[in-house]
């Protein structure tokens, strides 16, 4: 008990330590300040009517969504004197194993650095600041010579790395036994069953209405859709993080979706907001980074050819290249198993106060890296909004997508949960896959490390997305990707090559995320 | 039955029931060019049940000259009978002057309104050929110094005169057949929207499909599907000169130097409609999807009583539409021969169950009762009447909540809608035999 009541005040002062930076915390102070003037607050009992005078006018709720904000990123309750390091990941051997595929990637990037004899960064010439800046809402139309630059990695050179991970406490044996895992991934990470998945995803269940089922032409409005519309404005009106939530695990009406989900990452567009992203755009045409070049190889390869984000693709450039200078992204490290890549002044190789974080927010794009934001232009079309909204989705949940950790919602659990679900409930189809070379977690990787995007349609993607905002976890993804499977699985026992069950899951934009979803967690016979 | 290329080979060949002809002449249903149709259509004879693809003078709709004089006329007619309110409704259209016989009409506007952009179209050109912007009448002294200017010229030497014969219809031959020797080129100008809605910094219309079974009485098809077709250069009014911003017809769009085939840069309307639904709100979108509604309508009533309308004859037109910032519909043009070819797989499927649908609908097999409402991806819009959503007598007292049979950029459940169709019908047959 004793405990507990230590760990919880541990929170609650890291949390306030934490808040007490923020403009939050300013504008609270100058409410208090400006709420003396006002009749009801009396000398004798200051404290309550403050309090009360917060509760009225909507400061509390604005407090409640900032604590609550902290709390979804906020790593488990730990041992009071674990170092930083456990913070980031617990388990020694997948620090170690995302510090050495870390280190790979920085070699890959500076030797693409020294072939190419292109600088990490530089100033760019007045004349050339100019140009950019009058070219900054069409930076698509520009056509550098890309040829010679490459990806810095793609997903499925990640997934080597994952492949090979191994605990090293964990006596696999030569020998398989009914405790071998017969996917790709090798490692002993606790993942959640069907039964367990049913618990967590209850909002999802047979009985309960959905956006994505329940809202189709056949069923009419009155039955869920209309008053779920009328909830969810209550909800926006409220201003409640909390309450949009799980209000969002039913799914978003589209015309809410833009507010609902901005509620739920506890973004508002503030002045400072706004002239901090102001302030990164200087930086974008002061300076020219070599992960420029990346992200713009990246938007031409992948969201310039997409049906439907081709449109978006100069704001993509608008948020993508200020997000590489961002350095408060550098804080979501603190519970992230990656470290930001350091790199020294020229000459200072070593010394601590040459060093430099690169790129600035210490995040190095790979292919696909673009798709992450792709989906959210539908949604959002004023850029320092737009960036915001996507620097937040990243610092809370993206970043998992591609780093080792040992976290439910990190990249490894779910392609453990992934195989694992498939391993249970379609074993003839997995071991036939397996047999004929076509390891199923090759197919599904790409999608998961992408959130689906570019894969599904659109509206199903924000549908699904909805649910990772609404649940607070990756988990969905690798639900969703094992029901993929189950749903071909006819055609995908006819298979006898990688090839042919590629092709099989080639095409997914005619999908129906959330009956799919249902159909596998609530109405499988197990 | 005889056919001409593109996609239109492919879902016309399972047919059983259409055996191909054995000669020129013997054939059930064409598909006919409109070049063909001028010249053989007077002197050919066709049974009752013979099908045609198009209307003897679907120009009076689908040339721009033509359909601006028959929308003012209509719209006049509307003034007069059911007054100003009624007849704003046809004000869809931009501000039109035909070309050379207008110009000192267009002359006026123009000075009316100093400053603003105009858009030369030739009549009866397509696929964005000879089309320019202009903002100085200085522009279009080239123009002049062309066939049609000079033709203006000469026209300005003699007395003023009508083109248009007292019916209110034209003859296709007499644009032709003028006095001078020069064949000229009939042009509209017209006034340029220069707000265009613009998604990710570009301008885009919209594609929409209507197919027509009869004028009199009127009977309307509205298919679901349809496209919006961006320009693939973001929009500006500096550069009036760079047709690739401004024009955004896909064979233009082709020859851009930024065009890559796979993009396609199309959006299917479903994606266009929720993107509007994300942005301004559901019942914005209803409005916008109502006011196209109108355009359909009205355009089509504009020319009821000028179409020679033969039973045997169809038409699927192509409309496009423009947006404004203001989340108007305008009308850009009507094609009565809208490309059928495809540019990306999406493309290609729509079109194919375009035809198919179309082909339902004109029914050669008389299987349908005439009292369908839907008949796959296609809803019936207009039944010399307007059609009501709701099942039952329309409520004409104009009270009661009238929603109109469209379901413009909705789903489109065609396949299943088709298997229950033919099945009802089938076991109505079979319960009257």
């Amino acid at each position: 008990m004793l405990q507990e009541e230590s760990d919880l005040s541990l929170v609650i002062a890291q949390i306030v330590q934490k808040l007490k930076g923020s403009s939050l915390y300013a504008q609270l102070e100058r409410q208090a300040w400006a709420s003396l003037q006002r009749p009801e607050i009396k000398l004798e009992s200051l404290k309550e009517d403050i309090k009360e005078y917060f509760k009225i006018s909507g400061w509390e709720k604005k407090l409640q969504n900032a604590v609550y904000s902290e709390l979804s990123v906020f790593p488990s309750p730990s041992h009071p004197a674990a170092p930083p390091e456990h913070l980031k990941e617990p388990l020694v051997y997948m620090r170690k194993a995302q510090g050495s595929w870390e280190k790979r990637i920085l070699k890959s990037l500076n030797s693409m650095c020294t072939e190419l004899s292109i600088p990490l960064a530089r100033k760019r010439p007045v004349g050339e600041q100019k140009e950019l800046l009058n070219k900054w809402n069409e930076m698509g139309t520009d056509e550098p010579d890309l040829s010679l630059f490459r990806p810095v990695y793609a997903p499925k050179d990640f997934l080597e790395v994952l492949i090979n991970l191994r605990n090293p406490n964990y006596e696999n044996g030569d020998s398989l036994s009914f405790r071998t895992h017969l996917g790709l991934i090798q490692v002993p990470l606790k993942v959640k069953d069907i039964p367990e998945l049913k618990e967590f995803f209850v909002e999802l269940g047979l009985t309960t209405g959905q956006l994505g089922i329940d809202d189709s032409t056949q069923v009419p409005p009155e039955l869920f859709e209309n008053e779920h519309v009328r909830i969810g404005q209550k909800v926006l009106a409220e201003q409640d993080s909390a309450a949009a939530q799980q209000y969002i695990r039913q799914g978003s009406p589209t015309a809410l979706r833009a507010e609902l989900w901005a509620l739920i990452l506890n973004i508002s567009s503030q002045p400072e907001d706004i002239l901090y992203y102001e302030q990164l755009k200087t930086n974008v045409i002061q300076h020219d980074l070599l992960v420029d070049s990346l992200i713009y190889k990246d938007v031409k390869l992948t969201a310039s050819n997409d049906d439907y984000y081709f449109v978006f693709e100069d704001y993509l450039y608008q948020v993508l290249l200020c997000f590489s200078r961002d350095t408060s992204v550098l804080g979501h490290f603190a519970y992230n198993s990656a470290s930001p890549p350091k790199s020294y002044i020229r000459g200072k190789l070593g010394l601590e106060e040459y060093a430099v974080f690169y790129p600035p927010n210490g995040v190095i794009p790979f292919h696909g890296f673009s798709m992450y934001v792709a989906p959210l232009c539908f949604l959002y079309h004023e850029p320092s909004k737009l960036y915001q909204i996507f620097r937040e989705m990243y610092v809370r949940f993206f970043f998992r997508l591609h780093s080792i950790s040992s976290h439910p919602s990190g990249i490894v659990s779910l392609c453990l949960l992934f195989e694992t679900l498939l391993q249970t409930y379609l074993p003839q189809l997995f071991y036939h896959l397996r047999e004929i070379g076509a390891q199923p977690l090759r197919i599904s990787f790409k999608w998961m490390v992408r959130a689906f995007s570019g894969y599904l349609a659109t509206d199903q993607l924000l549908l699904l997305w909805d649910r990772i905002l609404g649940y607070n976890s990756l988990e969905i993804l690798a639900v969703l990707a094992a029901a993929v499977f189950a749903f071909r699985a006819v055609n995908l026992m006819e298979v006898t090559s990688l090839a042919a069950a590629e092709a099989v899951l080639a095409d997914l934009s005619t999908l129906k995320v959330m009956p799919l979803l249902q159909i596998f967690l609530f109405a499988t016979v197990t | 039955m005889g056919g001409s290329e593109g996609v239109r080979h492919h879902p016309l060949q399972p047919h059983p029931s259409f055996p191909m002809p054995h000669s020129e002449g013997e054939w059930d249903f064409y598909w006919c060019d409109v070049s063909w149709l001028r010249e053989n259509f007077d002197h050919t004879y066709m049974d009752e049940h013979v099908r045609i693809s198009h209307f003897r003078n679907h120009y009076e709709l689908t040339r721009k000259n033509y359909m601006v004089k028959n929308l003012k006329r209509f719209r006049k007619q509307l003034e007069r009978e059911a007054g100003k309110l009624e007849a704003a409704k046809c004000d869809f259209f931009p501000k039109t002057f035909e070309m050379p016989c207008e110009y000192h009409l267009f002359v006026e506007e123009f000075r009316k309104n100093p400053g603003i952009t105009w858009i030369m179209k030739p009549v009866a050109r397509s696929q964005g050929k000879g089309i320019f912007l202009f903002r100085r009448l200085k522009d279009i002294m080239d123009w002049r110094k062309g066939n049609a200017g000079k033709k203006l010229t000469s026209l300005e030497a003699q007395p003023a005169r009508s083109t248009a014969n007292p019916s209110g219809s034209h003859d296709a031959r007499s644009s032709d057949d003028q006095k001078e020797d020069i064949p000229v080129e009939n042009y509209v100008a017209q006034r340029y929207i220069e707000n265009p809605y613009l998604i990710g910094g570009r301008k885009f219309d919209l594609r929409v499909y209507v197919l027509v079974m009869s004028y009199i009485p009127l009977r309307a098809w509205l298919y679901r599907d349809g496209f919006a077709r961006f320009s693939n250069t973001r929009f500006t009014l500096s550069s009036i000169d760079d047709q690739y911003v401004h024009l955004t017809n896909v064979a233009v769009q082709k020859t851009s130097p930024d065009y890559h085939p796979k993009k396609g840069c199309k959006w299917m309307l479903q994606r266009f409609r929720q993107y509007l639904a994300s942005k301004h709100g559901p019942e914005a979108v209803e409005t916008l999807f109502s006011d196209m509604d109108n355009i359909f309508i009205r355009s089509l009533q504009s020319v009821q009583k000028v179409i020679i309308s033969d039973k045997h004859c169809f038409e699927l037109y192509g409309y496009d539409i423009l947006i404004d910032q203001d989340l108007k519909p305008w009308l850009l043009e009507v094609n009565a021969s809208p490309s059928l070819t495809a540019s990306s797989q999406e493309d290609y499927e729509l079109k194919t169950c375009l035809l198919e649908d179309t082909l339902h609908v004109v029914d050669m097999e008389a299987r349908l009762t005439g009292r369908e409402k839907r008949v796959g991806g296609f809803d019936l819009m207009w039944n010399d009447g307007p059609v009501s959503r709701e099942e039952g007598p329309p409520d004409l007292s104009g009270m009661g909540n009238f929603v109109t049979n469209t379901h413009l950029g909705c789903v489109n459940d065609r396949k299943k809608q088709l298997r229950q169709l033919f099945r009802s019908l089938q076991g109505q047959k079979k319960a009257s035999s």
